[in-house]
């Protein structure tokens, strides 16, 4: 079984929210509040328990080259957030029911009927990804559309996107087609454009890239994320080596008090 | 059963792999049955009933219930894309505020009230023909006017071409209504 | 549509959404094609994506604006001057495309004497009766030519509407035109044209539309270099043109620079009409209009001589070309409507259908409504109540009904007009007081139900039913079949009710709620043979002897045998998706392809061929159906003098439905407010018509009166800024199919309007909270959305400040909110009585309305504001 991948690509998202649409209609997902946010065109927020497509409006100063700098006094970009499905997924380390799985195509899991909601794999998350829903506290997020990959079928975002900004398929030639179509970009004068791929980060890779213009921070995008659990191997022999110099120590006083008794 | 109940003992099956519990082996059946849910689906070829652009949708529907709604890709002009509306076509048909009586509203009456759909269609067509009888006018002037002014119709534009057709056909060349209108215009 | 259709010949999209990926340049203006037609702007991103350059001209920096390689601000209300600038820009630097506009346009013809233009008459056109406040068009024809048919000025019935005026072509036979192939005589239309433009400058849009001189001339450079044998630049607009007092004339003034820059009829070139519902295009086609019939044939008006059938063919016949063949379409749709019963002898039926006596539009009938002249209304499919514009007149004439039927698949506004308008909440209306009977009808979705819709390029596509509607649901097919099987049923032996007894009504029915079938209904409008029942094939086998039946003749051809109806074929082969769906007419994709072709029957260009003659085969061939006679060969000479039909018109005139055959740069007949498009303002605008005295558009009705009124024409202290009104991507028109539904509403879930930070800091308004916008209609208030994307524009050296407000909430559904439509006025365009939307006057405050106070005594009169 390949090993699959979203590209989702910025400079080609016109930010119509379709991919939060066509998710939550496959997936029976239940809106999330009816709020006017006042940021931008975007009322839904983050991606969360109940948002796992979600659309970053950003207005900002112009952006040199083709498209978006079309204003000179401002620009508009937009970019599907989405779980990244981490090459080392702190989520799924930090399961402890087994709930988080990974599957054959690459991408980690949350099984509905074994998760307790105990809640770790929110705070293992470096992306702020994994959310536990209100009504009975289970964690939840992108599944990456588990049920149709099984069946041959692309995501349910990847399927709407009008534009293809959102493209699915195997991960290195994703991977690949990324670094042509920056090439492209830097061509046609977007010399900022840059793919977002936190390979050589803790997290070890993603199985979501991004084409984004500029800093990956204005989309939400850690440059250097890392998964809580790389700290547990130092953290563990940290810990026993304290254990040990305090089990020395005290040894010692003992020995030494001892000593001293006699 | 015994045997097979084994085997999927996610501590058995990690020892059997020598995974780390996090694949196949801690799948739960659930999981490891997971499927679309259009599967075994019929599906009918249809179009998003939003803008003008027509794009393709594919209806996939089980036993008289509708499953799913989305993009036919076979389309040479959606490629099997949706915008957000179109992505929403399930919603549009199943959602809980649709209407499913007819609602009858009696002259200043406060309330609703709920009628039989056979009832409904003579009362009204009651309504129709005795403003038809009261308002018609056969000529003016020795000419032939063949028309009534006193009652109208409005809609269309999201109406079937064949639906439109019946309406102009009936009302226009039947009845002789001339305030037919919708809101094309462009 | 006559704009596209006095200048093309048909009221449709000359292209197809696909072939926007050919484009060198597209010039997306009064539409937000990303945020509206999303999907179809895929082919837009792909032609960006393969080098074509993107040009976006709309007051507000939208989606669309965020894909475009260069975007102008315009102030709303000024895109003629725009595009008139862009005119004289290729007449200024020699872009037209001569061999092209030489054969294929009326740029040669020579106009009479005695026409004079706006830039003489300080814009009017000759012809102006200011007592009856109309135009008459006699002096607008060509030189020479005959006049034709009984009215004097035909396309001008004095009732007159909008849709039936699509060509005009009949006015004038053109036997007597005179023309000038060197384009040098001085009434040549090339020259009157390029007078008339002459003062569309660069500078004049910068000092009126807010759009600086360099900035103007980048895009006309992008555009116009963007044209000619190799290249062809497409445009593509929406309401964002056609909703203004002068909305035809804006979309005449881009069919002019399309035909100059040879644009038509070839592949990446044209003229995108965007529908914004699934059907407009078929709702005109098969039009449930007052004025028009299906096919675009005109209503018969109540006038002199109007019950003689000859007369009435007579007027809407021409000669040569495609209308010549008039009384075969008009006979075969009274023998679809009637039957047997339609005889030679009773005319056909021809009496039997009822004459127009006035403007039966929307709002014509509305205003009779709200003066209690009408007793019933059905209501299919829109939602008037907030849909429609001044809607508080709306609901309140809704209030003066005996009878209102309402069809829809949710308890919409319209429906619920008795308990739940703000009138009532307010207390100007009252259920104890409202007499109106109403039925709500719950309505079948497209899911629920076969037919068929005719998309934005006029592509019929048919839908298969999925499942049976839940509950008493039923399809408007159901509905109309089974009233009209009552109705029938009613009819007695009277004279008045011979129409309805004639009526063919047998459609047979399926399944356990006796739908009718959409495939009977179809097969009608493609029509038959009466002799053996038989489908009919093409538009050229209809007969003027009552042999054939067909209920609409540009869609002849889509269901050509008894099973195989071509508006369900999905089995797409090119790029342009012949296989799939039917395309009318004929099922050509890109229409008047034969331009797309020299006059010697070779593509222009390689790289832009589309149709071209086959020397060997002695045919049109090529990657569409050829929009022409298949074996009329390039060099077949036209007998415009003496012959009929379209095989008068030779090998070389493309635009065959225009008696002449070629592409109207100025349209001599079939406009009601000119033959070219002029620069007015809106009638409401913050500025006086710098170009002519003439301040708005002089043939358009502002229907003004007391519970429709208007602010002072242009700088009301009271109105200080433009508003304009527009959708998202996230709803859709008045909600009615959007605001029911949670996973769009949380998307868009409440009204807010669009500020920039100076008007902003100009009014005290914050983001995020309440604002209260006031029209001279009323008042709505709205959350405060304050961005950068909204310009303050420098117009003639002051600052102009733009509001931007869509429209989609209302009283009923999951996300509700004031109704924008309650600030417009209801005014009509003059062809298509359309109202102005785009381009208003408004204030706006910070703070929440006042729910009670009656909507008089909030907006202070003129006299009280200068006071």
């Amino acid at each position: 079984m390949s090993v699959t991948a979203f590209l989702t690509d910025a400079t080609l998202c016109i930010g119509c929210k379709a991919c939060e649409v066509a998710c939550k209609e496959w997936n029976g997902i239940d809106e999330d509040g009816l709020q006017f946010s006042g940021f931008s065109y975007d009322n839904t927020g983050s991606v969360g328990a109940s948002t796992w497509r979600h659309v970053k409006f950003v207005e900002q100063a112009p952006l040199p080259g083709l498209g978006g700098n079309s204003g000179e006094q401002v620009s508009w970009t937009f970019s599907s957030d989405v779980c990244k499905h981490c090459g080392e997924a702190g989520c799924l380390e930090a399961c402890p029911t087994g709930s988080i799985v990974r599957t054959e195509f690459g991408g980690v899991f949350i099984q509905p009927d074994v998760c307790n909601g105990c809640g770790y794999c929110v705070t293992a998350c470096p992306f702020g990804v994994v959310e536990r829903n209100s009504k009975d506290g289970r964690a939840f997020k992108c599944t990456f559309c588990y049920d149709r990959q099984k069946a041959g079928l692309e995501p349910a975002c990847a399927k709407v996107c009008p534009t293809e900004s959102i493209k699915f398929g195997e991960l290195e030639q994703l991977r690949q087609k990324a670094d042509e179509r920056i090439a492209e970009l830097h061509d046609r004068g977007m010399t900022d454009a840059n793919l977002y791929d936190p390979l050589d980060t803790s997290v070890a890779g993603v199985h979501a890239l991004f084409i984004i213009r500029g800093d990956a921070r204005t989309y939400n995008l850690p440059p250097a994320p890392e998964v809580p659990t790389i700290y547990l191997k130092k953290a563990w022999t940290s810990s026993a080596l304290a254990a040990g110099l305090l089990f020395g120590g005290t040894l010692l006083a003992f020995l030494s008090a001892g000593k001293n008794g006699r | 059963m015994l045997k097979s109940l084994l085997a999927n003992w996610p501590l058995i099956r990690q020892i059997r792999n020598g995974s780390d519990g996090t694949g196949a082996e801690a799948m739960s059946q659930r999981t490891r049955e997971l499927r679309p849910k259009f599967e075994d689906a019929q599906v009918a070829r249809s179009i998003c009933p939003y803008c003008g652009v027509g794009c393709g949708q594919l209806v996939y529907h089980k036993e008289g219930k509708l499953v799913s709604i989305e993009g036919d890709p076979q389309s040479p002009i959606s490629r099997g894309h949706l915008c957000p509306k179109g992505a929403d076509t399930y919603e549009l048909h199943t959602h809980p505020g649709r209407l499913q009586k007819v609602k009858y509203r009696a002259p200043y009456a406060r309330e609703w009230q709920e009628l039989d759909l056979e009832t409904a269609m003579d009362m009204v067509a009651d309504r129709a023909w005795a403003t038809r009888e009261r308002t018609f006018q056969e000529t003016r002037e020795g000419q032939v006017l063949m028309q009534t002014t006193a009652m109208a119709h409005l809609g269309g534009a999201t109406l079937d071409i064949e639906e439109n057709y019946l309406i102009k056909k009936l009302f226009t060349a039947g009845m002789g209504m001339v305030c037919i209108s919708n809101q094309a215009r462009i | 549509m006559p704009g596209l259709g006095t200048s093309f010949g048909r009221g449709g999209a000359t292209t197809a959404q696909p072939d926007l990926a050919n484009a060198d340049a597209i010039l997306i203006m009064g539409s937000s094609m990303a945020e509206n037609h999303p999907v179809g702007f895929q082919w837009v991103m792909e032609a960006r994506e393969k080098g074509a350059k993107l040009i976006h001209v709309d007051p507000r920096f939208t989606r669309t604006s965020a894909m475009a390689d260069i975007w102008l601000p315009l102030r709303a209300g000024t895109d003629i001057i725009f595009l008139g600038a862009l005119i004289r820009y290729v007449f200024e630097n020699n872009r037209v495309f001569h061999d092209y506009v030489v054969p294929y346009t009326n740029a040669s013809t020579i106009l009479r004497e005695d026409f004079r233009d706006t830039e003489d008459l300080d814009g009017f056109f000759s012809g102006w009766d200011a007592e009856k406040q109309k135009y008459d068009p006699e002096t607008w024809l060509y030189q020479g030519a005959q006049k034709t048919g009984s009215s004097s000025s035909p396309g001008h019935s004095e009732a007159g509407g909008g849709h039936g005026k699509d060509r005009g072509g009949e006015a004038q036979d053109p036997a007597g035109f005179r023309s000038d192939a060197t384009l040098q005589h001085p009434r040549c239309v090339f020259q009157v044209l390029k007078r008339h433009f002459s003062r569309y400058t660069p500078e004049l849009v910068e000092q009126q539309c807010g759009i600086p001189r360099e900035a103007f001339l980048k895009a006309a450079e992008a555009f116009t270099a963007a044209s000619g044998p190799e290249k062809t630049a497409a445009i593509c607009y929406a309401v964002g043109w056609t909703q203004h007092s002068k909305g035809v004339q804006i979309i005449r003034a881009a069919a002019i620079l399309q035909l100059l820059l040879g644009n038509i009829g070839r592949p990446g070139g044209g003229i995108l009409a965007l529908r914004g519902h699934a059907s407009i295009q078929g709702s005109t086609d098969i039009p449930t209009l007052y004025d028009i019939l299906p096919g675009y044939l005109p209503m018969p008006f109540f006038e002199k001589d109007s019950q003689k059938l000859d007369s009435y063919v007579k007027k809407h016949s021409a000669r040569t070309g495609l209308w010549a063949g008039f009384d075969k379409y008009f006979i075969s749709l009274m023998r679809a409507y009637y039957g047997e019963s339609a005889t030679e002898e009773n005319d056909w039926g021809f009496n039997w259908l009822p004459r127009v006596t006035g403007d039966h539009s929307h709002f014509g009938y509305w205003l009779d409504m709200a003066d209690g002249k009408l007793e019933g209304l059905f209501v299919m499919g829109q939602n008037p109540a907030v849909g429609a514009a001044n809607g508080r007149l709306e609901r309140k004439a809704l209030a003066n009904l005996k009878w209102l039927v309402v069809r829809d698949m949710v308890e919409i506004e319209t429906a619920s007009f008795w308990y739940a308008s703000p009138e009532v909440e307010r207390g100007e209306l009252s259920p104890d007081t409202i007499g109106t009977e109403v039925f709500l009808f719950p309505a079948s979705g497209t899911a629920e139900k076969a037919g068929t819709f005719t998309n934005t390029q006029r592509l019929l596509q048919f839908r298969e039913k999925a499942v049976d509607p839940p509950g008493d649901n039923r399809s408007d097919l159901w509905f109309v079949y089974h009233l009209g099987r009552r109705l029938k049923a009613r009819a007695g032996a009277a004279s008045r009710d011979a129409a309805l007894r004639a009526l063919t009504w047998d459609y047979p029915t399926e399944g356990k709620h006796d739908e009718p079938s959409p495939s009977e209904v179809l097969k009608e409008i493609n029509g038959w043979s009466m002799a053996d029942g038989k489908q009919l094939h093409h538009i050229k086998d209809l007969k003027n002897d009552g042999s054939t039946a067909c209920g609409a003749w540009i869609y002849c051809g889509v269901h050509p045998e008894e099973d195989r109806n071509r508006a369900l074929e999905r089995n797409s082969k090119d790029a342009l998706g012949h296989g799939w769906g039917f395309a009318w007419p004929n099922d050509c994709r890109i229409i008047y392809n034969r331009a797309s072709a020299r006059p010697d029957g070779k593509p222009w260009s390689e790289r832009k061929k589309l149709v071209w003659w086959d020397d060997e085969k002695k045919q049109w061939t090529g990657l569409d159906t050829p929009d022409y006679e298949k074996e009329t060969p390039p060099h077949a000479p036209a007998h415009i003098e003496e012959g009929e039909g379209t095989s008068a018109l030779g090998g070389a005139r493309p635009f065959t439905l225009h008696p002449d055959g070629v592409g109207w740069l100025y349209v001599p007949s079939g406009l009601k407010d000119g033959p070219l498009p002029a620069h007015y303002e809106a009638l409401e605008a913050p500025v006086k018509n710098s170009l002519y005295s003439q301040n708005t558009n002089p043939a358009a009705d502002k229907k003004q009166r007391p519970d429709n009124p208007y602010a002072n024409a242009h700088g009301d202290p009271r109105f200080p800024y433009v508003l304009s009104t527009y959708r998202l991507t996230e709803q859709h028109t008045a909600g009615g199919m959007t605001r029911h539904l949670s996973h769009l509403n949380e998307l868009q879930p409440e009204l807010f309007t669009e500020v920039s930070p100076e008007l902003a800091a100009e009014r005290g308004l914050k983001h995020g909270e309440w604002a209260t916008i006031t029209t001279a209609r009323g008042a709505l208030e709205a959350k405060v959305l304050i961005t950068p994307r909204i310009l303050p524009l420098r117009i003639d050296g002051r600052t102009v400040h733009q509001v931007g407000l869509p429209y989609h909430w209302g009283y009923m559904g999951q996300a509700t909110g004031d109704v924008a439509n309650d600030l417009l006025a209801i005014s009509e365009e003059p062809n298509v009585r359309i109202m102005e939307t785009k381009a208003l006057l408004c204030d706006v405050h910070p703070g929440r309305r006042d729910r009670h106070a009656p909507v008089s005594e909030r907006v202070p009169s003129y006299e009280e504001s200068r006071a």
